[in-house]
């Protein structure tokens, strides 16, 4: 039943682009039938981890976990590195480990972005020496913001006195530099509807890129740390707004499962961890706001909808907005391309599955589409870049805050 | 020898439409069958069906075996390759060439998604009923292939009744049509029906022309749950005796409830020892007169938290169990086989006190579900393969459950098809005579055996005496 829902299917129409495909070849490699050949390799790469095929599987098969543990293996029998592997265990290991180190980063990238060297550079088309494609990925990076989360909150207190509810937040670590506006408008809508927002210092990246590109030892300290850290105080729920790191936060409990101290706080930790839609559905908030202008639409991020299931609560949430005119999306829980760095290390690939977004995009006529990962709002302001569109994407977070007036 | 097939295939397919790496046999040599697996020579994508004909015309020469493929959803081993055999995959063949809004008829290729075909003519007010519960995925030609079943079989028939002809490539690479837009022709044999349900052993369809109705405006949804099976096997009884021919009447026993139960978590009832789901279609009044008359003999057979709607998001609600049934009992167990033994439907409450009973004997877990209305059941057994004592058990109690339902004058399988899987009961349960015919077709359609040969029966007799 998985077959329809894959995109990579529907693009080859070839079985072993298939979840089911993908199944039997890793377990061809785990029988010791296939060897780990570049053709299974690029299968398991090509496979956008959307998880769709979850979705729609009758009988529960933890697909995820299989490609997962494949890509595990490809790492640890890999004896040749290209530049490209390099630059990613970099990134992973070395700068996305640590906060100092990831803030660092993102201001030199904010360098270059803000201060026109990026724009100058793809203006000479000197980077298209590099490979054509190398200008199309800056264009796909996310514009750094100058101000992290801490700065831009700072001065805000974020201790109403007789709080609701007291939420723990989780600020990322690509949220943190390259979203931390989306960040704030997270806060500032919790702050306006009277719960206390808890942000301990010393947290980490929640892993989930790590154990996505088969660096699972990395991952289970960062999961450590968090843990560790966010138990130092009690809050209600840790409300999340980036879907790819609250699908992984879920998950802590059963990927601990087997770690005798901490599977318990494990467990502990990820039942607390709410999307923002479902949390923003126990407020009381559509009184004090304001009409949206124009006709807006939204596209499932996969690790909303098929890692964590929700598709109700963002459109519930969307729709107690007063005067709200939501349009369906065709195909709205269909893979944008973007899945994580998948628009840059398979840009040719990724495009294939933008046009078929954009073009359910178009079919809506919508002036804003909102969807709730930061992957896919960079993906498809790429594509309606490309398309000359003058809609724009929103956070459901920043579309919120937007629109609620203060108190 | 392998160097040349693959050679030659390409120099007939082109490049791009020949596939040999281990990946790819590899995702070729299963389909949604479980335990059956094996790898083919080679992959082709034909093109047209001159090239399948060529094709065809080179198996003879060179004697590999070609077995044809939709979306390997098939649940008896139809297209998992044999010995020496490529595997001819129709998927990309997916459009639609015409819809005759006069005559009303399509013509489709073969690798036309059954759900997506469907989805196509609602739009325009017209009905194509066969639903399998695989509809989003399987092909209409393995549709045709296995004359696929669904849940509207009762009152709407199977495939069959909605295929009007189609254009086919026989084993021996001649391309003929067989029937057309015409209701009525009794020109010569009925060839046509020959091929609807030979999974794949006469010939390879190319296009097909199809039957279509229109589109019943509403329906009303009942579901109903008894504290004994006598009493549901009674009420699904008394409907077909008053005449009412419902769109579905669908069957869960205890086993299913409480798997569904425990996945969903929807509120059934636990104790029940069997539910029903059925609707009524059609138009006007006498969709409300026919679920008035089936609500009444659902009450005075006992029926206990009797509900019913007309509205279509109440009644997916109330679908939603039957819809679960098959996921429901899949994640209890690593591996799940689902047969679909078939008995006159009077014959229906004896068929479920039999599985119950095989159940017992061979201690097994066996779920049972299915179309009531049709005599179909699905005796699911959840096992876990690599268990062997249990694999033999589960085999044992297959058996037993066939042979009781040829005693009750039914059918091994009554819509997944014979295949590989239920070859061997096949084999022993049909009458002699006609395996005999069936075989001397099988040989002057396709006297060198090279289209999906092993399938339904081997070509020569094993053991012909050997009967039960
Ligand atoms: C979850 C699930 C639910 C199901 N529910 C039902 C159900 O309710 N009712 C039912 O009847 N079946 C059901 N099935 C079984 C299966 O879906 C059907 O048998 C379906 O018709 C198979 O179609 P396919 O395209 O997958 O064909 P395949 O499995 O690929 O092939 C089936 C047979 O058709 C032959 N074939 C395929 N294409 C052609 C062609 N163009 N020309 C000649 N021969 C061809 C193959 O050789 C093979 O013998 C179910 C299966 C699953 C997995």
């Amino acid at each position: 039943m998985c077959l329809t829902t894959c995109p990579t299917y529907d693009l080859t129409k070839f079985e072993r682009s298939s979840p089911r495909g993908r199944i039997q070849l890793i377990r061809a490699v785990a029988d010791g039938r296939l060897g780990i050949t570049p053709a299974f390799v690029d299968e398991m790469n090509f496979c956008l981890d959307c998880q769709a095929c979850e979705t729609a599987c009758p009988a529960g098969v933890k697909y995820g976990r299989m490609v997962e543990s494949a890509r595990v293996l490809i790492e640890k029998t890999k004896t040749r590195h290209t530049i490209s592997d390099r630059i990613k265990k970099i990134g992973l290991n070395f700068i996305l480990t640590s906060r100092i180190r990831l803030r660092i980063a993102g201001f030199l990238l904010w360098f270059v972005q803000a201060s026109g060297i990026q724009k100058a550079l793809i203006k000479t088309g000197l980077l298209d020496l590099f490979g054509k494609n190398l200008t199309e990925y800056l264009k796909l990076l996310p514009q750094m913001k100058f101000r992290n989360t801490e700065g831009m909150l700072k001065g805000i207190n974020l201790k109403p006195r007789n709080p609701s509810y007291k939420v723990a937040f989780l600020s990322g670590c690509i949220m943190d530099i390259a979203f931390s506006d989306v960040n704030y408008d997270t806060v500032k809508f919790l702050l306006k509807n009277n719960c206390e927002v808890f942000i301990p210092r010393g947290q980490v990246c929640c892993g989930s890129l790590h154990a996505h590109n088969g660096e699972m030892d990395t991952a289970v300290k960062l999961m450590k740390k968090n843990i560790d850290i966010f138990s130092s105080e009690g809050y209600d729920f840790l409300v999340s707004n980036s879907a790819g790191c609250g699908a992984f936060m879920k998950e802590y409990g059963h990927l601990m499962e087997d770690d005798a101290e901490y599977k318990e706080r494990a467990g502990v930790f990820s039942e607390k961890v709410k999307d923002f839609s479902e949390f923003a559905l126990l407020l009381d908030y559509s009184q004090k706001m304001k009409s949206p202008e124009g006709v807006v639409t939204y596209h499932d991020a996969c690790h909303l909808v098929h890692s964590q299931k929700i598709s109700s609560q963002p459109r519930e949430m969307l729709s107690r907005i007063p005067g709200m005119k939501l349009v369906n999306l065709h195909e709205s829980t269909w893979c944008c391309g973007s899945a994580g760095i998948y628009n840059v290390t398979r840009y040719e690939d990724s495009m294939k599955f933008l046009e078929k977004k954009m073009g359910n995009i178009r079919e809506t006529k919508a002036d804003l589409i909102i969807t709730a990962n930061p992957g896919c709002m960079l993906q498809i302001q790429y594509g309606l870049q490309k398309d000359g569109s003058q809609a724009k994407v929103e956070h459901p977070a920043t579309l919120m805050n937007r629109l609620m007036r203060e108190e | 020898m392998q160097y040349h097939l693959v050679d030659e295939l390409k120099r007939i397919c082109g490049e791009k439409n020949v596939y040999d790496s281990p990946e790819d046999k590899i995702a070729y040599s299963y389909d949604g069958t479980p335990l059956y697996y094996k790898e083919p020579l080679a992959i082709v994508f034909p093109q047209d069906a001159d090239q399948i004909s060529r094709i065809m015309k080179f198996a003879n020469e060179s004697e590999f075996a070609v077995v044809p493929r939709g979306a390997g959803t098939g649940l008896s081993g139809g297209s998992v390759p044999v010995d020496n055999s490529i595997v001819m995959v129709m998927t990309k063949w997916n459009k639609i060439l015409e819809i005759d809004q006069s005559n009303l008829t399509a013509w489709v290729e073969p690798g036309v998604i059954t759900g997506n075909f469907q989805r196509e003519v609602e739009k325009i007010g017209l009905f194509y009923p066969p639903d399998p519960g695989s509809l989003n995925v399987c092909t209409i030609g393995g549709n045709v292939a296995e004359n696929a079943g669904g849940l509207r079989g009762l009152k709407y028939g199977v495939t069959k009744n909605y295929v009007m002809g189609y254009e086919m490539v026989l084993p021996t690479g001649d391309v003929l049509k067989f029937g057309g837009k015409n209701y009525k022709d009794v020109a010569g044999y009925n060839l046509r029906d020959i091929a609807i349900g030979s999974e794949g052993t006469l010939g390879i369809f190319t296009k097909i022309l199809l039957r279509l109705i229109p589109l019943p405006q509403r329906s009303i949804t009942m579901k109903a749950h008894f504290n004994s099976l006598l009493d549901s096997g009674r009420s699904v009884a008394e409907i077909i005796a008053s005449h009412i021919v419902p769109s579905m009447i669908e069957f869960l026993d205890n086993t299913t409830i409480n798997c569904i139960e425990d996945y969903t978590k929807i509120g059934l009832p636990r104790n029940a020892a069997a539910m029903l789901i059925l609707e009524v279609d059609g138009r006007g009044d006498i969709v409300d007169f026919e679920a008035n008359k089936i609500l009444e003999i659902l009450k005075t057979n006992n029926g206990q938290g009797i509900q019913h709607t007309s509205n279509a998001d109440e009644a997916n609600i109330l679908k939603t169990a039957r819809r679960s049934a098959f996921s429901a009992l899949a994640r209890r167990a690593p591996t799940v086989i689902l047969e679909d033994a078939t008995v006159p439907r009077s014959e229906l409450p004896v068929m479920i006190e039999k599985v119950q009973e095989a159940a017992r004997k061979f201690d097994l877990m066996i779920g049972n579900f299915g179309h009531a209305g049709d005599g179909n059941l699905h005796p699911t057994c959840l096992i876990d393969e690599r268990n062997q004592s249990e694999l033999d058990r589960a085999m044992k109690a297959f058996d037993f459950i066939f042979e009781e339902a040829i005693k009750l004058g039914g059918t091994i399988t009554g819509e997944h098809g014979t295949g590989l899987a239920k070859k061997q009961f096949f084999e022993k349960s049909a009458e002699i005579p006609a395996l005999d015919l069936m075989r001397k077709i099988k040989s002057s359609v396709d006297p060198n055996n090279v289209l999906n040969p092993g399938k339904i029966f081997s070509r020569s007799p094993k053991c012909e005496s050997y009967k039960f």
